[in-house]
């Protein structure tokens, strides 16, 4: 499968990664190898076949709207690469 | 008993002679931290190494162990590795990324919640392939691992810095996890005993998600007795993962199984798996292992089984789209990397990602927006999820007339470093006997069986049913037996 630099920025753009110029070329070139090589699924006549995302009967699992865990925001927000008054930092973006 | 005595141990004999009072789980502990500083210089099985916080946790076990307490638990005060992308409590988990370098989990994984009421001493973290993603872990942001049975090669992945540290003698155990062969493979690398369960065995909860629908976290050991016993530790219904099982029916006592009876045993050996790419080497010794079960009573069958070849294809779809959804997690906020300039929240994210993620995660994540962006979707995504039907009936089909199905775990012996990185698509290749596996969430086991003509260990796969865990363990226990006292050698 060719693709085009066009289908590079989507695809990284979807992805919420930027690419250098070398980037994108390598890209280009690995996904067309590797989607050609997908392709070869196209061998095999699935017309009749559902898509099967879980191989067992798998249900949703409901539980009671109980809170178990109880209130840790000093221990999780001190992971976040930037915290104030119990909240995360992010750049402003809403005027 | 000398520190070098003791490292050569397997986890049982261990835990046993721990029990009997004949060493103490902090001369175990010592041992194994000696023997890592010693040599894991040469082999960078280890990210990070808790030797303050494992002496201490040792000396907590052993006055338990002394108190009474741990006596159902068989590996109390047995010290292990855990892989880098399960979550412990407080201990750095980077999953081998630049992007959660300095993450410390405020939680324990369900595995080592198991773990620690076991009595299990955590020395340290084990490398990786960057999130998993890989099979060689030369894509960890912190260095390749070496093999241990020779430093030239690779250990195989993900999983490598386990499988590295348990042959090295630098884990009694360890755990890995397995999205599309990441235990197997490099347990036969490295000529260690790797197992991936049936998907819902084992509880997923705390494990850093890469394939949700074809991760299980597993136990990779020196040999296949360790192997039930650790297995027996981690498995188990786990309300906190959705898509454990709940089946009154499973009593997880796999060491019930450690028995020597292959008598009428039903191995089938697909033909596929022994055809065109595969080492002629490795093709001989994966039969003679076949032969020593047949000599042991079991009744080994070739037969077809073609829809495997188009599993990598479906997996590499499939795996890369769980990905792209599962890594958008990352985005420099919340915790983890966040690149030090940026103009605006989108910046954040794309800077934090794009410098944050190594060339393989990319690349994966990248595959899965494309095979899920619309226009796509049914093309791939689909089609892939209709292969994965087909892959799974072929399976059921296979297990309506056998018990088992054998083969190798990869085509080849561990390949040199730095050879497979430059072409994505010959490395997705060596995943042929793999990921089937996992596409159809079946139990998959990987003994040591032999060597090439280099003296590179050789792996052989046993494939089971659903649920079928002790079938696969009292086969590859039946196997381990007869092959060390001479059968097939």
């Amino acid at each position: 499968m060719r693709i085009t630099d066009e289908t590079i920025e989507y695809v990284a753009a979807l992805a919420k990664l930027e690419l250098s110029g070398a980037e994108k070329e390598k890209a280009r070139e690995d996904l067309g190898n590797i989607l050609s090589y997908i392709d070869t699924m196209n061998e095999i006549e699935t017309d009749d076949v559902e898509p099967m995302s879980h191989v067992f009967p798998i249900k949703n699992v409901f539980r009671e709207d109980i809170v178990e865990n109880g209130p840790d925001r000093e221990n999780l927000l001190s992971n976040a690469p930037e915290q104030q008054d119990g909240c995360y930092v992010v750049p402003q973006t809403v005027e | 008993m000398a520190e070098k005595e003791i490292t050569a141990l397997s986890a049982l004999a261990l835990g046993r002679m721990i029990k009997r009072g004949e060493v103490s789980a902090v001369e175990a502990t010592r041992a194994l931290l000696d023997k890592i500083k010693a040599e894991d210089g040469a082999y960078n099985s280890y990210i990070c190494v808790m030797e303050e916080e494992a002496m201490k946790r040792a000396k907590e076990v052993q006055r338990g162990i002394e108190a009474g307490a741990y006596a159902d638990s068989p590996l109390a005060g047995v010290p292990m590795g855990i892989k880098d992308n399960i979550c412990t409590k407080g201990v750095p988990t980077t999953c081998a990324s630049k992007i959660l370098q300095s993450f410390r989990p405020p939680y324990n994984a369900s595995v080592v919640e198991k773990l620690e009421a076991a009595g299990a001493v955590m020395v340290g973290k084990t490398n990786m392939d960057e999130f998993a993603m890989g099979s060689t872990t030369e894509t960890s942001f912190f260095g390749p691992t070496k093999n241990p049975r020779n430093i030239s090669r690779v250990p195989g992945g993900s999983s490598g810095g386990s499988a590295a540290a348990v042959a090295a003698g630098e884990a009694f155990y360890a755990l890995g996890s397995d999205t599309g062969g990441s235990i197997r493979q490099p347990s036969s690398y490295c000529g260690v005993v790797g197992m991936k369960p049936t998907y819902g065995t084992v509880s997923r909860y705390g494990l850093i998600a890469y394939g949700s629908s074809l991760d299980q976290i597993g136990p990779i050991t020196k040999n296949v007795s360790d192997c039930a016993a650790v297995l027996e530790m981690i498995s188990g219904y786990d309300k906190k993962d959705s898509t454990s099982v709940k089946d009154a029916s499973l009593d997880y006592c796999y060491t019930k199984a450690l028995t020597e009876d292959v008598k009428g045993l039903r191995i089938g050996i697909p033909r596929s798996y022994f055809g065109e790419g595969l080492d002629p080497d490795v093709k001989e010794t994966v039969q003679k292992a076949a032969k020593v079960l047949e000599a042991e009573g079991a009744v080994l069958e070739e037969f077809d089984m073609e829809m495997v070849d188009y599993a990598i294809p479906a997996y590499y779809v499939i795996a890369s789209a769980e990905a792209s959804s599962n890594l958008s997690r990352f985005d420099g906020v919340k915790y983890g990397y966040r690149t030090p300039e940026f103009s605006g929240l989108q910046d954040v994210y794309r800077k934090s990602r794009s410098e944050g993620f190594g060339r393989e995660v990319k690349r994966r994540m990248m595959i899965g927006a494309f095979v899920l962006s619309s226009g796509y979707y049914d093309a791939y995504y689909n089609k892939a999820l209709r292969i994965k039907a087909c892959i799974k009936k072929s399976f059921d089909e296979a297990f309506a007339r056998y018990d088992v199905i054998l083969g190798p775990a990869a085509p080849t012996t561990a390949p040199e470093l730095g050879k497979s990185l430059d072409d994505p698509v010959k490395m997705y290749l060596g995943d042929i006997y793999t990921v089937s596996v996992n596409l159809a969430g079946l139990p998959g086991i990987c003994l040591p069986c032999g060597t090439d003509r280099a003296g590179l260990p050789v792996g052989l796969q046993l494939i089971g049913n659903a649920f079928s865990e002790k079938t696969l363990i009292r086969a590859a226990y039946t196997y381990e037996q007869a092959a060390a006292s001479g059968g097939g050698r």
